[in-house]
């Protein structure tokens, strides 16, 4: 399937995933974070549910620790 | 547009700091100078000798609550623009009333799990308020990697979003006011496109 990734296309070859398997795949690891799928907001108990479809727009920032 | 023309416009408008360190304090200041009407801080922390690196407060106010503090330090510099403290560590329950009135709420917390802790409270509860985040400003010099990013019509984030602080890696005036400012920009670059939309109807 194809996705939007902040912005950019990006490709995987399940037709379906959770974001937590998108985390894994792309090696996303450790780092607090905001996802969004087509605009929704995803919370992080939810990541191993919320499922990513082919066509789907993900938004996901960062949140670095200092303030 | 004139000042005085902003300045009266953004006086009808709550902004809520989630935090009075670097990010908060700095960005009230700049938002009280800018002539907010109303700012509702929450923090519970105490003014530390080392947060004087960058956080907006005086050596005399050492051992002070920031919230007591920053009202103080904004009284100072604009009375007209009125401080609501609240002196307590913010929890997905408590924000959700602390912040209910806000027109637009900025992250200034420290900790990425406490912003992530707010800004799915923030973002849950109420999706179409605008949310302004801070991620990465540690260390100095890479101002250029400073940037402001829209997620949506109302989430914005502004910082590098990939330098975190460490004992190497502290935080320091310079990049942490400059985030803070952005944040503060972004702000004011919200509420008054709701004027050049008032004008337009």
């Amino acid at each position: 399937m194809r996705i939007t990734l902040n912005n950019r296309p990006e490709e995987f070859r399940n037709d379906e995933i959770t974001v937590s398997d998108m985390l894994r795949i792309k090696k996303y690891t450790y780092r607090m974070r905001i996802v969004k799928i087509n605009g929704r907001l995803i919370k992080r108990d939810e990541y191993d549910d919320a499922i990513i479809r082919d066509g789907d727009n993900v938004q996901m920032l960062y949140l670095m620790s200092g303030g | 547009m004139k000042f005085s023309e902003i300045k009266s416009h953004l006086a009808g408008y709550t902004v809520g700091i989630a935090g009075a360190g670097g990010l908060g304090s700095n960005c009230a200041v700049a938002l009280a100078r800018s002539g907010i009407g109303l700012l509702v801080i929450a923090d519970h922390d105490t003014v530390d000798g080392s947060n004087l690196n960058r956080q907006y407060y005086f050596i005399d106010q050492v051992g002070m609550k920031k919230t007591e503090a920053l009202k103080k330090n904004i009284e100072r510099i604009n009375p007209e623009t009125r401080v609501d403290i609240y002196d307590t560590e913010l929890t997905a329950e408590n924000i959700t009333v602390i912040f209910k009135d806000c027109d637009i709420i900025v992250e200034a917390l420290d900790k990425s799990v406490m912003k992530q802790m707010l800004a799915e409270t923030v973002l849950g509860t109420w999706p179409e308020r605008p949310l302004i985040i801070g991620s990465g400003l540690a260390g100095y010099g890479k101002t250029n990697k400073l940037k402001v990013r829209t997620i949506g019509k109302t989430l914005v984030v502004c910082g590098d979003e990939e330098s975190e602080t460490s004992d190497e890696l502290p935080p320091m005036a310079p990049r942490v006011g400059i985030v803070a400012n952005m944040q503060a920009n972004a702000v004011i670059e919200i509420l008054m496109k709701r004027k050049d939309h008032e004008n337009n109807t």
